[in-house]
């Protein structure tokens, strides 16, 4: 082995680690891959918010691409991307459930009041069982789920125009929405 | 004194957790809980277990571990409830899988080459005694 080369191995090496460690810099912790992508979503029925009465079965909406958009009137991330829902309601590309995750119905419906309603419907969860057997532990969290029932996409935190450009339409557009 | 503490301690955990089951109804499930919940991660607080976390999450995972327990599910049963739901990185036990592969067996590897270096290393110098002077 050569001087050159006694200097060259380490050297790339001490590089290629640099290069993992600079990248996770940039990664965020909080981003657990779901184990539910690709598996099918599970199946609930909740009462309807707004509709004494009434309640919505998971399985009616098989044969429909549709969001679920887990949020909250105490979670203050959601307001951020609430905008953005109100933009793509209007487009009524895609139908999107809201599932009030561990919120009080009035403080639900108070939110919808005063920034504007993008859900179909919103769905309660008020003691978070849903939410757990989605995987929910930080909202908002939004999931993309195709005809046959299957979780195509989850994201975590707000949706922003560029995952939405990036990720959901592109994905809409493989379903055929 | 004993009992007050006793009390106290009850009376502080249900301001804290508003839903959570009474402590004593049932200390053998309690330790039962305590143990497996050591084991796991609160995903709220990563680096918090499941037991030490005073997230809504956690307390709600705890209710739902405790009704699971006296439904009479075993503990593999209910850790494979959570790591379908949440995943591995909710253990802090990683299993071993192709994901975790070099997780696990990454510092042997980095053994084994630094091992042979070291070999070759001094076996060059045990050979010729000169440690500079051979460069061709």
């Amino acid at each position: 082995m050569n001087r050159t080369l006694k200097f060259l191995i380490p050297l790339a090496l001490f590089l290629v680690a640099v290069g993992f460690l600079f990248k996770g810099l940039f990664l965020n912790p909080r981003e657990v891959p779901s184990p539910l992508v690709g598996k099918p979503a599970p199946t609930f029925i909740a009462p309807i918010l707004g509709e004494a009465g009434k309640s919505f079965s998971s399985k009616d909406m098989q044969g429909q691409v549709w969001l679920l958009n887990v949020w909250a009137s105490w979670c203050a991330a959601c307001r951020d991307e609430h905008p953005l829902l109100m933009q793509m309601a209007e487009t009524k590309r895609i139908a999107t459930y809201g599932l009030a995750y561990k919120d009080i119905d009035a403080d639900a419906q108070q939110v919808l009041i005063a920034m504007g309603n993008p859900y179909n419907k919103v769905i309660t969860d008020t003691d978070g069982k849903i939410g757990i057997d989605y995987g929910v532990y930080g909202v908002p969290e939004t999931y993309l789920i195709d005809k046959a029932g299957i979780i195509r996409y989850k994201h975590i935190g707000p949706l922003t125009p560029d995952i939405l450009l990036t990720k959901i339409v592109p994905l809409l557009k493989e379903l055929g929405v | 004194m004993k009992k007050l503490i006793l009390i106290l301690l009850v009376f502080s955990h249900s301001i804290f957790a508003g839903t959570a089951a009474p402590l004593a109804e049932d200390p053998a499930l309690e330790a039962r809980l305590k143990t497996m919940s050591q084991e796991l991660r609160c995903l709220v607080c990563q680096n918090s277990t499941l037991a030490d976390s005073d997230a809504p999450l956690a307390e709600d995972l705890r209710k739902e571990i405790r009704g699971q327990m006296r439904a009479g599910k075993s503990d593999e049963q209910i850790v494979d409830y959570l790591v379908t739901r949440y995943g591995d990185f909710v253990r802090y036990r990683p299993p071993v899988n192709s994901n975790t592969a070099l997780l696990w067996f990454g510092p042997f590897l980095l053994l084994l080459i630094g091992g042979f270096m070291a070999f070759k290393v001094l076996k060059k110098q045990a050979g010729d005694g000169d440690i500079e002077g051979e460069d061709a």
